[in-house]
């Protein structure tokens, strides 16, 4: 028995270990680094080019309402015409992902058929290659699909190589009582009313899930885009963010201004649907 | 939620039942008795088949044709484009493992290794930490998530800013007491250190928050009992959080070996491969993209899959049915 009064607790709640000042301590410097190197971009995005020249990368901006480069960024960088691809991107590969995913994890879960084992067995192999260690062979079969440089092609490849979400679907959907079917089948439903109006209303959870995993990882994929999508307005907002690089050289102010414009909607979504997304992530990752 | 990995036992009896009864008509069956006729239908066994074809089409198309052409054209020196390619068997192989410049870019990956390593016991320390109730917890569970969702090009900008000369680093230093003009992005071991550096930055944040979930799934009683049993703070963790926590640590050893032989993005976006930062991915697009060796480049992609599937196995075989499940 130890005679610490903090140590026995009254109620569910754990108090903080000993070094309560030491562990703050560290969570405070942690968030320093975290932010520090954001927070620097940020004010060196309100800043004017002369600031960025003559200032230290810490020293303040001069007008803090300086949104020139947001302008700049915006307009010379093309931003809009990127948050349009990336939208229609989303758009499709999400449905498409939602409806493919679902459907497997329907097909799997709820019928028996010989080659059930196989099937299951491709999917989870799948798990194991790499995206990114395939894209010099997937670029020859997208290639021969005429595909290439249209945005057909990342959505493709977004909803045909997301065997993560039919993990998510088929845990959930292994929660759902097969009674629920079978009731609808006496009532004269068959197995494509069953999956549309009793499954697909009931997997919501896993949806929502689903799309926000898909949509953030989406969003901020460069890799796919860089290799399908060369044409200049077809940039995608990583893609467009890049070429950054080339005309606006050493202009840090409009470099940074465009950089918290592809932050600032995470973190947004971020703020809104926190819980969701620890969740989502979680259980994406451990699949 | 918890996994049940049998299905329904009623299903799967029902589905045996075949060879009885006449072909009905699906979904046409309004009663009970005839309820069973309904399975034995064609229809009834292709239902599946029409749910999984487009699922298996694309799978197939999009990740097993893919990797059998790439084994394929590993054995050819054929440049992607032209329609003649010639066999030229191990030729591939053997370059990649004798010529230098090639091979050297495995070292890059034991920088990300290391730095791999430093972010499980980072992301380890403040899933620990942040499981007790502390004040603003979810404001600091927040600041050090964050950084995982954020756009890989933003992230690459933000510290090119950050390393270049007379950028935050070099002003904090400065604020610090310390001048250095030190050009962290100028040499090999150097620009590689920051490059880990960022990766760190970036990835801890998953870690950290499925290490979070796998202490928090362990109920609170355990504690309460180590506590009033007199276990020290590290015993506790010794003894309740790690065996908790194992299967997430597993899996994320895992994925720091395979994603450290993998990186692109952040080295592609900061440095372009430049000053010896080129990683085995960067190295593989600039031979299939820009020299046009496709064949070299599909040897090396079928060398980095290999890797990994063998250290999948091994993990596979290391710590055996280990179910992660967080929710």
């Amino acid at each position: 028995m130890t005679s610490d009064p903090a140590a026995a607790p009254p109620a569910r709640r754990r108090r903080p270990p000993v070094g309560t000042a030491l562990t703050y301590l560290s969570l405070v410097a942690a968030s320093v680094v975290v932010l520090l190197p954001l927070a620097v971009v940020f004010l060196t995005s309100l800043k004017t080019s002369e600031e960025v020249a003559d200032g230290g990368a810490l020293s303040l901006p001069g007008n803090w309402l300086n949104f020139e480069n947001y302008a700049t960024a915006f307009t010379d960088g093309g931003m809009p015409a990127a948050f349009g691809n990336t939208a229609f991107i989303l758009f499709f590969s999400i449905g498409g992902t939602v409806l493919i995913g679902s459907m497997t994890a329907y097909a799997i879960d709820r019928f028996d058929f010989r080659a059930k084992r196989p099937v299951m067995a491709l999917f989870l192999v799948a798990t194991l290659v790499p995206g990114v260690t395939t894209q010099v062979a997937t670029f020859q079969v997208v290639n021969s699909f005429g595909l290439v440089d249209t945005r057909w092609a990342p959505i493709l490849l977004y909803m045909g190589t997301d065997i993560v979400s039919v993990y998510v679907f088929l845990q959930f959907i292994r929660s759902i009582p097969t009674s629920l079917d079978e009731a609808a089948r006496l009532d004269g439903a068959n197995a494509f009313t069953i999956y549309r109006k009793i499954i697909f209303p009931l997997l919501k959870p896993a949806i929502a899930t689903v799309v926000i995993i898909k949509g953030i990882t989406t969003y901020n994929d460069f890799y796919i885009p860089f290799l399908y999508l060369h044409s200049e307005d077809l940039g995608t907002v990583s893609t467009a963010l890049f070429r950054f690089k080339g005309p606006f050289g050493a202009h840090w102010e409009a470099i940074s201004a465009g950089a918290i414009l592809v932050i600032v909607p995470t973190l947004v979504v971020f703020l809104l649907l926190q819980r969701w997304i620890y969740n989502g992530f979680a259980q994406g990752a451990t699949k | 939620m918890t996994e049940t990995t049998d299905t329904a036992p009623g299903r799967a009896a029902g589905g045996k039942t075949r060879a009885t009864g006449r072909p009905a008509r699906p979904g046409r069956t309004p009663t009970g008795p005839r309820r069973r006729s309904w399975r034995d239908a064609p229809l009834r066994r292709a239902t599946p088949w029409l749910f999984l074809a487009l699922p298996l089409a694309l799978l197939i198309t999009f990740t097993y044709v893919p990797v059998a052409n790439m084994v394929f054209y590993g054995f050819t020196d054929w440049d992607g484009i032209s329609p003649d390619r010639n066999f030229t068997g191990l030729d591939n192989y053997v370059q990649i493992f004798t010529r230098p410049e090639l091979f050297r870019v495995f070292l890059v990956s034991g920088y990300y290794l290391a730095a791999s390593f430093l972010q499980i016991a980072v992301a380890l320390y403040f899933a620990t930490v942040l499981s007790f109730d502390l004040r603003f917890r979810n404001l600091f569970k927040g600041i050090l998530f964050f950084p995982y969702l954020i756009n890989g090009v933003a992230i690459g900008f933000v510290f090119l800013y950050f390393f270049q000369d007379g950028g935050t680093l070099d002003s904090v230093l400065a604020w610090l007491g310390v001048t250095t003009d030190h050009p962290w992005l100028g040499d090999p071991a150097s620009a590689n250190t920051s490059l880990a550096g960022v990766s760190v930055w970036r990835y801890t944040g998953l870690n950290f928050v499925l290490f979070l979930g796998a202490i928090q799934s362990v109920p609170g009683e355990l504690y309460e009992a180590a506590q009033l049993d007199g276990a020290s703070r590290w015993q506790q963790f010794r003894h309740i959080i790690a065996p908790g926590i194992k299967p997430v640590l597993s899996l994320s050893v895992i994925l720091a070996i395979s994603g450290s032989l993998s990186v692109f993005e952040i080295p592609y976006i900061m440095t372009g491969g430049a000053t010896g930062t080129s990683t085995f991915v960067i190295q593989t697009v600039k031979l299939a993209f820009q020299f046009n060796k496709t064949g070299l480049a599909s040897a090396a992609a079928v060398v980095l899959l290999a890797v990994i599937l063998l250290i999948t196995w091994i993990q596979r075989r290391l710590v055996p049915d280990d179910k992660v499940d967080l929710t």
